[in-house]
């Protein structure tokens, strides 16, 4: 509760800027994609420039707001007030994007125990089975789909095992930094961050290897549920373990500069989490997809 | 800017309401947010209902007259989306960037610069939406902008979708990056900022039942993130989540539309029961009967509302048992319903009433808003669904929820709360006319609408049988009388915001309580820097 003065920042430009950014990134997007998968469209279109102006005007404004926001931070405006609000908007965001793997999660178990049952005739389906697709046999992974295109399924104990030890590990390396950090350990906090961010880009080398291996013996994203939903749920977690390697390297370059200190250090902890909650995703990951 | 900021070291004593262009562009405010929120919503809602009469103009005689079928879709889709996306829920939002740090003594919301993203991404996104429209209505080979109906179902939306499709979901992510925003947000005001002693039992109404707004917002918008994902992957990069050839199932995208789409409605109508409950205690001058009951009943409406969505899909084949867990678990919401309309007419019970613009519409809103209820406990029925599905009968319900409901509640807050955001009454004369012209002409547009749904007449198409024109002629008659009244708000709004008007004293209404009343008319452009200490 507000028991001392609170920090509200004066207006800034980059809410309005960042809108303008996504909104090139969006039409760019739209178009980018038609032009690059549909032989209607019409070539030498604005939609591919426009996309990558838009995406990198938005990084740079999201930088430049950042930079604010940090600013802030060293120059001691932020109180422990908004430090709560930080932690608070940052645990619901994660909250959200736990949110948004669980439509996804939600469409493979749904997929798994009801579509492909009744597409095989199961319950009051087999009329449907029998005139709609007759030869098809329920099976996961569905490696052979009701209009009979064939795909491999991916196995688990090869490069998805070791990506898990890898992840574990770096959430083992993580909290080791996190503890360091709260006992204002340096040395320890800057090595052990590091060995994480290596381990992050270790894991995303792993997962372009396996994807191509995955397209070499013809699991691709158009072969069926199977493939939508490997790849889906796979290159989103990919993305976000992206995303939470760049934001452990900025703040590892905050460490390093000396921004963190025990009582002050809501962005490296938002990043901690933010860690912890991509390791969690690929566990569910490992098990639902990759292994049973 | 905050870099200039960051040298001062106590600067919110002394930096003023900045001026010009600058103030609304860059504000960081959340009362001047509020108002980009409320004027924003308000030109959604002329948009939109511009949409519905061109339906209705339509639908005005059997036979095509004005629009052709495709362009017909057109509207009933775009006017859904724009009336969902665009108007009801950045109203609410508006009333709750401003009403939710008066409510609780807070100095303004917890993030108030992502408060203005939450903001300004929305007219670039709809920027986008009735883009498409203009282009399908004046562009070069008329292109179509989305036909498929506001819940764009696969495959309408993903196979035989149009090329305006994909803007549409990329649009649809801009709103939903917003909604999720701007919930964060609420959710952390209301937990961070409240004043030493508004314990979360102490907090009004509008506060709690927008704060479960917002935890369903952040619940299930990235639910429908993830859904449009699928649609654009399944347009173009070759994913089979919705076609059975390839082991998917259309029916799939209705399940996780509508797990997104029945807490929306929610996400609606739950800040206009906390308007509700604030407006009808302060003219009948009598506390709220049941508060606590409410906060539970609201509660409650947003668990349950996780638990009914295939409600929606009875006809589109289900399991028996799923057919009867989702009956009745939508069976059920009407209890804290109950509970809540219950507490209303209690608390109206021996007050001592009075009827002014905002009491008005709120009564109004309890009897019509009960009335949608009402038909849609007949929906959930299972086996009469099957004969009222996709029948004017629900559009007639869905009406009476959002337009008589939701939206007569905003009107509400509008008239309660414009003479604390503008500092002077609203023009009682235009506003008494708007009420009535209102309240008749939305139920002679959507009540009839029950009749000819009965009867048997479909929606979403652009022509219809002949034995349904007589009503359907009172219906656009209706329709084009509320259209036209909307501008008499417009002109109260335009008044108030150039101070024309009898002054308003900081508590204009003798029984209203809350913190939002002790502060002056118009509400300064800081409030609460220091926090109030309640009782």
């Amino acid at each position: 509760m507000a028991t001392e003065k609170y920090y509200v920042p004066e207006s800034s430009p980059w809410p309005l800027t960042a809108s303008i950014g996504l909104f090139m990134t969006a039409i760019g997007g739209a178009k980018f994609i038609q032009q690059s998968t549909m032989d209607t469209m019409e070539p030498n279109f604005f939609g591919k420039p426009l996309f990558f102006i838009g995406l990198t005007w938005l990084l740079l404004v999201i930088a430049a707001w950042w930079r604010d926001t940090i600013k802030e931070s060293v120059g001691g405006l932020h109180s422990n007030q908004l430090g709560g609000s930080y932690r608070q908007g940052m645990l619901w965001f994660i909250f959200s994007e736990v949110m948004f793997f669980a439509a996804f999660f939600g469409a493979m178990f749904y997929t798994r125990w009801l579509i492909i049952p009744w597409l095989s005739g199961e319950g009051s389906n087999a009329m449907t089975h029998e005139l709609l697709w007759p030869g098809f046999q329920a099976m996961w992974p569905l490696t052979v789909t009701p209009d009979g295109s064939t795909t491999t399924p991916m196995g688990a104990w090869g490069l998805p095992a070791i990506n898990t030890a890898i992840l574990l590990v770096s959430s083992i390396t993580l909290t080791i930094a996190h503890h360091a950090l709260l006992e204002n350990q340096r040395g320890k906090l800057i090595i052990f961050q590091a060995i994480t961010v290596v381990l992050g880009a270790i894991f995303l080398g792993l997962q372009g290897l396996e994807y191509v291996h995955a397209y070499d013996m013809g699991l691709t994203l158009d072969a069926g549920i199977y493939g939508s939903l490997f790849f889906l749920l796979t290159g989103f977690h990919g993305a976000h373990v992206t995303i939470g390697t760049i934001f452990l390297l900025i703040t590892l370059i905050r460490v390093i500069k000396g921004h963190f200190s025990p009582d002050n250090c809501f962005a490296w902890e938002a990043g901690a989490w933010y860690w912890h909650f991509v390791d969690v995703v690929w566990l569910f990951l490992f098990v639902t997809v990759y292994w049973l | 800017m905050s870099t200039a900021a960051a040298t001062h070291d106590d600067h919110h004593d002394h930096h003023h309401a900045p001026t010009g262009l600058k103030r609304w562009l860059f504000s960081t405010n959340h009362k001047d947010i509020g108002t980009l929120y409320l004027w924003f919503s308000f030109a959604m809602f002329l948009a939109g209902g511009f949409m519905a009469m061109v339906i209705r103009a339509e639908l005005l005689e059997p036979g095509m007259q004005f629009v052709d079928p495709e362009f017909f879709n057109q509207m009933t889709t775009v006017h859904g989306l724009i009336m969902v996306f665009g108007a009801v829920m950045p109203a609410t939002v508006g009333l709750a960037n401003w009403m939710i740090p008066l409510m609780i003594g807070a100095p303004d919301m917890a993030l108030p610069r992502m408060n203005n993203w939450s903001f300004w991404i929305l007219p670039f996104a709809f920027a986008i939406l009735i883009g498409s429209v203009i282009m399908s209505a004046f562009g070069d080979g008329n292109p179509s902008a989305p036909n498929f109906g506001w819940t764009f179902y696969a495959p309408l939306s993903t196979k035989y979708g149009p090329d305006s499709t994909d803007l549409f979901i990329l649009s649809v992510h801009m709103m939903g990056i917003s909604s999720i925003m701007g919930a964060i947000n609420v959710v952390v005001t209301v937990f961070n900022m409240r004043a030493p002693g508004m314990t979360l039992m102490k907090m009004p109404l509008f506060v709690w039942t927008w704060l479960i707004t917002a935890f369903l917002l952040i619940a299930v918008i990235p639910v429908l993130a993830g859904a449009v994902t699928m649609m654009l992957t399944d347009r173009h990069f070759g994913t089979s989540f919705f076609d059975a050839a390839g082991g998917g199932d259309p029916v799939l995208f209705q399940h996780v539309f509508w797990f997104f789409g029945h807490p929306e409605v929610y996400i609606m109508i739950l800040p206009s029961f906390g308007i509700v409950s604030a407006i009808i205690p302060a003219f009948a001058r009598k506390p709220l009967f049941g508060y606590a009951s409410m906060v539970y009943a609201t509660a409650s409406i947003a668990l349950l509302s996780f638990v009914v969505w295939a409600h929606h899909m009875f006809t589109v084949g289900m399991p028996l048992a799923g057919t009867l867990f989702f009956m009745y678990m939508t069976m059920l919401i009407s209890v804290p319903t109950g509970v809540k309309v219950f507490n209303w007419v209690a608390t109206m019970w021996r007050g001592s009433m009075s009827f002014e613009l905002p009491m008005k519409w709120a009564i109004a809103f309890v009897v019509l808003f009960t009335c949608g209820g009402l038909s849609g406990l007949m929906l959930a029925i299972t086996p009469v669904d099957f004969q009222y599905h996709d029948t004017y009968f629900v559009v007639a319900h869905f009406h009476y929820v959002l337009v008589t409901g939701a939206i007569f509640s905003i009107f509400a807050a509008a008239y309660y709360w414009l003479p604390k955001w503008s500092g002077v009454m609203p023009n009682k004369t235009l506003g008494e006319l708007h009420f009535w012209n209102s309240l008749i002409s939305a139920n002679l547009l959507f009540f009839p609408m029950h009749f000819v749904g009965l009867a048997g007449m479909p929606r979403r198409y652009a022509d219809y049988a002949l034995q349904f024109a007589d009503y359907n002629f009172w219906i656009s008659i209706g329709g084009f009388w509320f259209g036209l009244s909307q501008l008499l708000f417009l002109a109260v709004a335009v008044l108030c915001a150039m101070k024309k008007g009898e002054k308003a004293a900081a508590k204009p209404w003798d029984g209203a309580e809350g913190l939002e009343w002790e502060v002056p008319s118009p509400a300064p452009f800081h409030t609460y820097d220091t926090p109030p200490v309640v009782k």
